[in-house]
């Protein structure tokens, strides 16, 4: 997958005189990420717009205040890794090479995107290209990338890793903990990143877990520990980015946990208003995005301009695709051949009785 | 966890009266057929809780890990896992067996296996070719946590094909098949079968047995029809052995896939024979029997001569003791009973 997008080469050709070489990459790779969150926050607000005017089916969950730690993921894996992303991974989704065109064809059911109305809204991805397609039980996926990881040991690949993200109410499951179990077994390259959003749907952390900090269970594990700063962007990068590279190192699973708060409901239909207003108000609160804006502007590796002039391309691209996709065919029951099995021979030439 | 004391010999009705000629077993062709499969397939790998080099709770593996160094390896207790890194590894490119140690033990791998594996070619498009290997049925005192046959759950789920074979030849040729598939196999190999049935040799090709997922006539008859699978195929056959004296000759299909199923050797069978027993040593309860008799019931009713009827396990969690669990799933005897029940229909 590749990605075109013409905001993001024109952004990247200012500023480039002073510093050394790591602060431009470091600000080239900032830049970077902002704009991905930006595609993701205007993105997604399309996306609840879209379910409240009624052209979204089924549920919309969205990522606004998560972007900055997922798009740090995201931003640091390249082709040949193996990426399996969860609910409010939107940005990361996009920096990992997803798309805008067909997340709306997802969300809009168009029989032309990759999951062609079999599923819908998150649960996209093309497996194949190493970009899976999330389950709906938490935890599942941990395991999951973890034998994409063996096959490519079994080929002798080296330097890939394998990346997946869950909440704290996810690392309560038997999967997460059988699959951190088998990643610290095998000394997997897999990095997990924890978001610590404060509420599963409305449980509170007080009724998910009693330990007193979840990097904690990093030891547990017998795996690396990373605390980041889940709002703030440029520290998501760097705690990540070191993540990413233990594991490229051979150094083994990486758990990385972040804390964080979720400034949506868990999806479009819930108003979250068990989150106490004082929390909101707290720095955990804080939104993401702007806080990436003001930083990267106070670093001066962005201007207002700049930063005003992606909104605008951003939001003009969402308009665009969007009202491409609603244009785009729904998926045609007749023309659909009701067969869940992919070995040629079955269901089509046995003839039996209905498999 | 202990292995179950061996099937008592003599409780299993061995195939006709054939004397076993040579010494491959149900449980060596399952072995062979990996050795095969590792030799041949470079993309082929085993994950399994004790199959490295003690070579599994059965044996299936004995000498793989030896021979095929890093190739069969040791899984930790972690049955989700398990089929999730078969999956992952599957879409990668890899030929993945797991071997559950029991198949009841399978329950803790279920949600990878009917949520996951099932669904990724319908909804994703990308194929997830992995052989989930589960020693099934009961033996004696083997109790209620070793002794499960789960092929009617995972039949359940599309996406699924779910083999059940009964012949040490199939057992060799099928799990080769399931290899081969590019849909998640659950194969369910019947550990009563492992030790007590022999066969003289294995078939060179796969090509030299039936085709995938076509019924297999067990024994040829005019005035009844039973439809088995797995294990109970031999109660069946000798059940049928047992109503020769009766004056019948009984038809035994011995389904070898249970998903997909071969409706139409079934229909053509009880066309001949007008008359249908089921056997299924599962319960009963939305089993594969009870799908047997649904098309039957409803492609075939015409061809009927009398109700179609069903044996199965009682519905109890399968018993300890042998004198229960003898009682517990139907045998050579109550399928007899049963026969004579449908012909006096």
């Amino acid at each position: 997958m590749t990605k075109a997008n013409s905001t993001k080469t024109k952004g990247s050709q200012t500023k480039s005189s002073e510093g050394s070489s790591a602060v431009t990459v470091a600000r080239d790779l900032s830049r970077r990420a902002y704009l991905t969150m930006l595609e993701a926050r205007l993105l997604e607000e399309k996306l609840a717009a879209l379910y409240r005017s009624g052209k979204i089916v089924g549920g919309v969950f969205l990522g606004r205040g998560q972007e900055a730690l997922s798009v740090a993921l995201g931003v640091h894996l390249r082709r040949g890794d193996i990426y399996a992303p969860l609910i409010r991974d939107q940005a990361g989704r996009l920096a990992f090479g997803d798309t805008t065109l067909d997340t709306l064809r997802t969300y809009l059911g168009s029989s032309l995107g990759s999951m062609r109305g079999r599923d819908g809204n998150i649960h996209r991805g093309r497996p194949s290209e190493g970009y899976h397609a999330m389950i709906s039980h938490l935890g599942a996926m941990v395991s999951t990338v973890c034998g994409g990881l063996v096959a490519k040991r079994f080929r002798g690949e080296k330097g890939a890793v394998g990346a997946t993200c869950i909440g704290e109410g996810g690392t309560s499951t038997g999967s997460f903990h059988e699959g951190m179990n088998m990643a610290a077994v095998e000394n997997l390259p897999l990095v997990v990143v924890v978001a610590n959003n404060q509420y599963s749907y409305s449980t509170p952390n007080d009724r998910q877990f009693a330990c007193s900090d979840l990097l904690s269970k990093a030891v547990g594990y017998g795996v690396a520990g990373h605390r980041a700063v889940g709002n703030d962007l440029v520290d998501c990068l760097g705690v990540i980015g070191e993540a990413v590279a233990a594991a490229r190192r051979g150094e083994g699973p990486q758990l990385v946990v972040a804390d964080l708060l979720r400034l949506v409901g868990h999806g479009e239909h819930d108003d979250a208003s068990y989150i106490p207003e004082a929390m909101k108000k707290s720095p955990l609160g804080r939104d993401c995005l702007e806080l990436a804006r003001h930083s990267l502007i106070e670093r001066e590796w962005l201007s207002h301009e700049e930063a005003d002039s992606w909104h605008k391309a951003v939001e003009k691209e969402v308009e665009e695709t969007a009202s491409k996709v609603m244009r785009e065919p729904a998926p045609d029951p007749s023309e659909e051949d009701w067969n869940a099995f992919a070995s040629p021979s079955l269901g089509r030439n046995l003839k039996l009785g209905g498999i | 966890m202990p292995l179950p004391p061996l099937p008592l010999a003599g409780t299993l009705s061995l195939e006709g009266s054939r004397e076993p000629m040579s010494s491959i077993t149900y449980l060596e062709a399952i072995r062979l057929a990996q050795q095969r499969a590792l030799k041949e397939d470079p993309r082929v790998f085993i994950y399994g809780q004790d199959i490295g080099v003690f070579g599994g709770a059965f044996k299936a593996t004995k000498n793989l890990a030896k021979e095929f160094p890093g190739r069969v390896l040791d899984a930790p207790i972690s049955e989700d896992a398990m089929v999730g890194l078969a999956i992952g590894a599957a879409v990668e490119g890899m030929r993945p067996i797991v071997e559950m140690q029991f198949a009841d033990f399978s329950t803790c791998g279920f949600n990878q296996i009917v949520n996951q594996a099932a669904t990724l070619h319908y909804r994703t498009g990308t194929h997830c070719p992995i052989v989930v290997r589960l020693p099934s049925g009961g033996t004696p005192g083997s109790g209620p946590f070793h002794s499960q046959s789960m092929e009617a759950i995972y039949a359940h789920y599309p996406g699924l094909v779910v083999m059940t074979p009964a012949t040490v030849e199939d057992a060799y040729t099928m799990l080769l098949e399931a290899i081969e598939l590019e849909d998640p196999v659950i194969f369910c190999e019947h550990k009563f079968l492992y030790y007590h049935l022999k066969a003289e040799n294995l078939p060179a090709t796969v090509g030299e047995a039936l085709p995938f997922g076509k019924a297999r006539i067990a024994r040829p008859g005019r005035d009844a029809t039973i439809v088995a699978y797995s294990a109970m195929v031999h109660e069946a056959l000798a059940a049928a052995e047992e109503l020769i004296q009766d004056g019948y000759e009984i038809e035994v299909v011995d389904l070898r896939t249970v998903r997909p199923i071969d409706t139409d050797t079934i229909l053509a069978s009880v066309a001949r024979t007008g008359r249908l027993l089921v056997v299924g040593e599962a319960w009963p309860w939305g089993g594969v029997a009870a799908e047997v008799i649904a098309r039957v019931a409803t492609e075939g009713f015409g061809l009927l001569d009398a109700p179609p009827q069903r044996l199965n396990a009682k519905e109890t969690p399968v018993p300890y003791h042998p004198a229960l669990w003898g009682t517990h799933r139907p045998t050579a005897s109550s399928v007899a009973n049963s026969l004579r029940q449908l012909l006096e229909l």
